[in-house]
Order: C-alpha cells, then structure tokens, then sequence
C-alpha cells in the first residue's frame, strides 16, 4: 500500500471512529440532562434511576472520545505536516476555544457523575446542564477548523505561504455555519435513535418495563425534532455547498454536464469514464431547485472542473444517497412517532413498534458517517480547498502502512470493547438495581 | 504576548507533569502496591483523570496554533515515539474507563488492569524520549539520509532513553506522593511511603544520569544550567529541599510532601525552560528553531493569548471547585494516616 493511501486511510479510520463518540459526547449529556429535571420534577425514581444510567454511559463514551480525540490532534500533524504548517497559525484558534469547552464538559462531567450527594441540587442539575452545552459547543468549534477546510478563508495564499493571516475570519468561514448546524442536529438525531433503539430493545424482551419506557420516550423526543429538523439544514446546507464547492455538488449528484435545469438523480451508478449515470432516477428540474431556489437555474456540473481535480465521484454519490436515504426513514419515523403521540398512543406499546425502532438503531450514525465521507471526501484531492492538495500535505514518513493497520486494529478492537460493556451494562441494569447506588 | 504564551505552555507542561503524570505514575504503583492499591488509585483518579490529561491538549493547541513549524517539526520527526505515545493514551485511557465503569466485576479486570499499567509504564517513557529528543539536538535539518539517519537515530539513543527513564520515574514518584494522602488505612499509607521513598531515590539518580550522559553526547546540560540564573535557583532550590521532603515522606505530612514534590517538579520544568529558552528544538546542523523564528504571526499570537486567557479565567474557577469538592473531602476523611 503506498503511503499516500495508507495516511488517507488512517485519517479516515480515526474520524470514523472518533465521530461515533464525539456524536455521542455531544447528545448524551442532554438526554441525561432531561431524565434529572424530570426526576427533580416528579420525584418518580425511575427517572433518577435513568439520569444516572446515562450518565455512566456518557462517561464511558466521554472517556473513549476524549483519548481518540487526542490521538487526532497529534495525527494532524504526524498525518499532515504540511498542512498543519500552514493551517496551524491560521485556524488553530477554534481549537483553543475548543479545549476550552471541553475541559468545562470533562470539570462539569466530574461534578454531575460524582457529586451527587457532595454539591447541593441545584449545582448538581446545573453540572448536567454544563456538560451538555460545552459538549455542543466543543463540536461546533472543531467544525470551524472543517469547514475552513472547504471554504479556506483569512489569508491570502502567495507563492506557497499564507499571508496577511486573519484567524477571525478563518473561524467565522463562509462555511461554517451550516456545517455546524447540520453536524449538531446529525449528532442529536443520531445518538437519540441509537438510544431508543437500545430501550426499544430491551422493552421487547422485559415487557412494560417502567424505565425502558421512559428512556424511549425521552430519546424518542429528541431524536423526532432532530430527525424532522434535519432536511431543514440539509436543503439550506445544500444550497450553500453549490455556491461554495460546486464540484462537491456535481459529485454527490453525479452532475457530470452543467445542466439547465438539472434534474435531480436518485440512486443509480455513476460511471466516470463515460461520464453518466446508469439505472438512476431522474427528477427533471428538482436539483436546479434544490441548489438555487429555482427550477430553470443552471447548476454547474463536473465538466466546468479539470478531471485532475474531481474528487471520487462515486464514492461521494453513493455516500450521498445513503446519507439522504437513512435521513429520510428517521424523518419518517419521527413524523410516526408525533401521530402516535398525539392521536394514536396505543400503537406506541406495539411489539411491531418496537421493532421498528430496534431496526432504526444505527440508522443515524450510517447517515452521519456517510455524511462525513461527502464533505470529506467530497473535497479531494484538495485538504484545503483550492489551494494545497492533499498529497502535497502528506508526510515525508514511509511505512504508514503499518500504523494504519495499528490504528484500525485497535480501534476495531476498541469498537467490539465499547459494544460488549454497553451491553453488560443494560443487562446489570435486569440483574442487580444495587448498580445504581454505586455512583454515589 | 510572545512571553505570556511561552508561559501559559510552560505552566501547561507543568500541570500535565504534575497532574497527568500522577495519573500515568498510579498506574505504574499499581504494579508494586498489591490489590488493595487498585482500589485507591481508582477512587483517586477517576473524577480527575480525564481533566488532568487536556493539559497536554492545551500544550499542543499551543504548538500547533502559534508555532506550527515547531509542531510539524516535532511530529514528523518524531513520528515513531508519538506514536507510541498515542497508543499508550488510548490503551490506558479505555483501559481505566472499561475497568471502573464495568458494572460487573470478573476476571475481565485482569485484562484492563494488566494493559492499565503496561501502557501507564511505556507512555511516560516514550514522551521522555521524544521530550529528550527535542534537547539533544539530533534532529535533521532535511531528508538527506537513510530511513534510520531521519526516523530513528533522533530519539533511539542513550540520551533519550535516559531522559525517558527519569520522566516515568517522576511520574511513578509523583504519583505515590500524592497516593500517600489518599490511603485510608496504615497499612496501605505505609505501601505508598516506602513506594515513594524508593522511587525518590531512583529519580535522583536519574536524573543525575541525565546530566552525565549528556556530557557523553557533547551536551552540555550541565553547564548550560549553571549560566543561567534560574537554572542555577532551580537546581539550588530542587537539591535543598531533597532533606526535607525525605523527612516529610516519614513523618506522613502529606500536604507538605505534596507541595515540595510540586515545587521540585517545577524546579526540573522551569530549569528546563529557563536553559532551552529561547530555543525550542535544536536541529542536528547546529541550528536552532527559537521562539522568534518559528512563531505564527503576531495576530494569531494575539488571538490565541485573549484565547487562552478567556479560558483560563473560564476553567481555573471550575478546576478548583472540582478538586474541592472531591480531593478536600477525600482528606478530610483520612486524619488518621495525617497523623502517623
């Protein structure tokens, strides 16, 4: 494997990774948050019981984001060296602000997990509180440093250096905002379907039980809003992209001819040699819509782009429409949910239901991983957009081969560990109810 | 701002040696402490420990966002050690969690137990190689040279080992000195004692092995120290007060053992800075990358120092209350190990 590839793909492997649990860092903190305010307002110990569960799963995610998070801040530059020289005195800012915020979630994490019976009610609830905003905002910081990446901003680029370098406006990119709108609602639509599929599960197998019941209800809650907010920022992120990045738009479509109008491709298979898409789906003028608001605009396609710089069309199509395609079913399912709800409420206790939402489980976190994949590599060959490419910024090291294998292996590893603990924990929760004074 | 962001890292450095290396040097107690050690050490560093370990994030924010070259300098060349260095974080930091957060205790222990402290063991020790890497003054100025010339011999030498040794020692030291205040019974005040008296002694040694194998790769440690005026206070002030936190150690005051470990550890860190400033790595071709020639410019020095200072006037408050709420109780709790 050349080691142009194997840096890549060891990058790759660690954000797979660390995405799961920074998601999960970011929601879980507010699902938790929730169950002690309703614990705090009915007194019913089933919500304590819960507030409590969750938070031992925070921790445990926490932990494990946390160390794979550092091992990406080192990656950059043992991955990127020459990125991180030029990027580094440019948008190293947001990263300072993030490890503000994240040291007020690890400092507030401490107080809400261990401090129970030490801080009185209200610092406690307020610790929770905390956790879950440094959280939100840890990730909306990190995504600055992103976003940058694809809309490079505060600089000016002359013979290979970067100068007049203006980190405010690097921070504040054309970018950024709908990134860290549509990365934050990922994250809470994700984790709170993973949750409620987890509970729903359990409710399969322990009928009626109080406390899965009331942890659906709570993840499914959020996870609706999430779930119906999220073609929301997904359509206004759209339009953005095919401002800012029109060959990103073209790949996910598979665009290949500036059309106008363009109609908008569903599924297919993109063959790039011959550049066309075949056993699509097309939707004359829908794509013109979606990208400009109006149904006869022109929407630039792959040919308005050297071949050398499209990044891979296919995999950045088919990342795309499985995204969309997983967004879709939870929107589905939180529309259910809220009919449910209000019209319908014996359907929420049917077996068919629960297995509905069992199947849904990892249904937000393929969409948030395929998300990613489309901005990532949706991007190349550029890591800053326009202005270095990729290979330039790999290091000179040979033999990465051998710490991507290192770094898959124990992150797979890490996966199954954190899956199998999980699973021990939700089922302690059946065998002994003594687990839940062990915190305090 | 050049000097206050040169002091917010130096200050990071030193809390994550203080604070992260306890953390590291409990796990390598644990290999001398016996069962009852675990418990302790668990209790200890579990609401701390994953505050402890963003001092080291902090200190690389810093790098990377206001001396970017330095960074780059440092990961590329060094690759190899922090490589090991990132597995130890990530082994030992799942390890810990996996171990206390399972809620059923069986002989899966002994796995997370066992990687615990082999990782707590390698992870202080490769950071002191690259740490002592970053002194030696072998790194290369270009990728003239073999894979060995470029990616090994700046850090797999008798130096960095050294230097790897005497910062796990530190960090296994410091760690038994603060467990000293965290035992609840004799018996176990007594373990951690004799723990932190033998690993005094060896650090000692250690670190006058540096100094002397210094000399052996023409290294001027020594020297260097005794024309700076703060390196001589620091060795002064580290070597006086060597008598007294032995005495300390026996008679079981464990806040005023803690406060001498601390001074003597920022003793060695501000020793350090004061003789490497305002070098930061020495490059094998006699050159230097310095504060003045690798920083980014003095806008993003601005920005990140007004960074730095929100947050840290953000986190200290929050930091504190952290460690009152749990470490003053924790104490309050155990006057009857004060009192031997």
């Amino acid at each position: 494997m050349d080691d142009f590839l194997a840096a890549r793909l060891q990058m790759a492997v660690s954000f797979v990774f660390h995405i799961v649990f920074a998601c999960i860092g970011m929601t879980m903190p507010w699902l938790m948050f929730v169950a002690e305010l309703k614990w705090i307002k009915t007194g019913q110990k089933v919500y304590l019981n819960l507030a409590k569960a969750w938070a031992r799963g925070v921790a445990i995610f926490f932990a494990v984001g946390a160390v794979s998070g550092t091992v990406l801040s080192f990656e950059l530059g043992m991955l990127w060296p020459k990125f991180m020289e030029h990027a580094g005195a440019i948008i190293g800012m947001p990263f300072s602000w993030e490890g503000t915020a994240f040291f007020m979630e690890a400092i507030a994490l401490g107080i809400f997990l261990y401090g129970r019976n030490r801080v009185n009610k209200r610092i406690h609830l307020a610790s929770g509180l905390m956790v879950g905003i440094a959280g939100v905002l840890s990730g909306i910081f990190v995504i600055a440093a992103n976003s940058w990446m694809n809309s490079p901003a505060g600089f000016d680029w002359v013979n290979g250096q970067a100068i007049n370098i203006d980190p405010v406006k690097a921070m504040f990119n054309k970018a950024w905002f709908h990134q860290a709108l549509h990365m934050t609602i990922a994250a809470f639509a994700s984790t709170s379907f993973a949750v409620a599929g987890v509970h729903a599960y359990m409710l399969l197998h322990h009928k009626g039980n109080d406390f899965h019941r009331q942890a659906l209800r709570i993840a499914l809650g959020i996870g609706t809003v999430a779930a119906i907010l999220q073609p929301l920022s997904g359509d206004f992120s759209a339009k953005r992209v095919a401002e800012l990045q029109p060959v990103k738009l073209a790949a996910m479509e598979s665009l290949f001819k500036t059309a106008q109008p363009a109609s908008l491709v569903i599924g297919g298979i993109p063959n790039v040699k011959e550049e066309k898409v075949e056993y699509a789906l097309h939707i004359p003028k829908l794509l013109s819509f979606l990208a400009h608001g109006d149904f006869n605009a022109e929407v630039e396609g792959l040919d308005k782009t050297s071949k050398e710089n499209w990044p891979p069309v296919a995999i950045v199509h088919y990342a795309f429409q499985l995204m969309v395609f997983m967004g879709i079913l939870m929107m589905g399912a939180g529309i259910l949910f809220l009919i449910f709800k209000f019209w319908w409420k014996e359907n929420l206790d049917k077996r068919w239901w629960l297995k509905t939402m069992v199947l849904l489980t990892p249904t937000g976190f393929i969409a948030v991983e395929a998300g990613w994949i489309v901005t990532e590599v949706g991007r190349q060959p550029w890591i800053i957009y326009g202005i270095m490419k990729t290979s330039d910024a790999v290091t000179p090291m040979p033999g990465i081969q051998f710490s991507f294998y290192t770094i898959t292996f124990i992150y797979i590893l890490l996966t199954f560990l954190v899956f199998w603990l999980m699973r021990r924990q939700i089922l302690a929760i059946h065998m002994d109810h003594q687990i839940f004074n062990t915190l305090d | 701002m050049i000097e206050i962001l040169i002091f917010v890292l130096g200050i990071a450095v030193l809390l994550y040696v203080l604070l992260g290396g306890a953390d590291f040097g409990a796990g390598i107690i644990e290999l001398f402490s016996g069962k009852k050690g675990i418990d302790i050490i668990s209790k200890a560093i579990a609401p701390v420990w994953e505050a402890n370990h963003i001092w080291l994030i902090l200190a690389i924010v810093i790098l990377f966002n206001g001396f970017p070259f330095v960074f780059t300098t440092i990961t590329t060349y060094l690759h190899i050690p922090l490589f090991i260095v990132l597995l130890g974080i990530v082994f030992r930091g799942a390890a810990f969690t996996f171990r206390y957060y399972d809620t059923i205790k069986d002989n899966t222990q002994k796995y997370y137990t066992q990687s615990f402290r082999i990782s707590s063991l390698i992870t202080p020790f490769f950071l002191g190689v690259t740490l002592g890497a970053i002194i030696l003054g072998k790194i290369p100025a270009n990728f003239d040279g073999t894979f060995y010339d470029i990616f090994i011999s700046p850090w797999f030498n008798f130096f960095t080992f050294t230097t790897g040794i005497f910062l796990t020692l530190l960090c296994g030291w410091l760690a038994a000195v603060y467990l000293i205040g965290e035992a609840h019974d004799e018996e176990s005040y007594l373990t951690f004692a004799k723990i932190s008296r033998t690993f005094y002694i060896l650090l000692i040694l250690s670190g006058l092995g540096v100094f002397v194998v210094a000399e052996m790769y023409e290294l001027h440690l020594f020297s260097r120290f005794i024309h700076s005026w703060i390196g001589v206070v620091s060795i002064v002030v580290a070597t006086l007060t060597i008598p007294f936190l032995w005495r300390n150690i026996k008679r079981g005051n464990s806040v005023q053992t803690r406060l001498l470990a601390g001074i003597q550890t920022a003793c060695i860190i501000i020793g350090w800075f004061a003789v490497q400033f305002p070098v930061m790595i020495f490059i094998a071709d006699g050159s230097h990358l310095t504060v003045w020639n690798s920083k980014a410019p003095d806008r993003t020095i601005d920005l990140l120092v007004y960074a730095l200072i929100v947050g840290i006037l953000l986190i200290l408050p929050a930091f504190a209350y952290l460690f009152k709420v749990f470490k003053f109780e924790v104490n309050g709790n155990n006057k009857n190990s004060q009192s031997l």
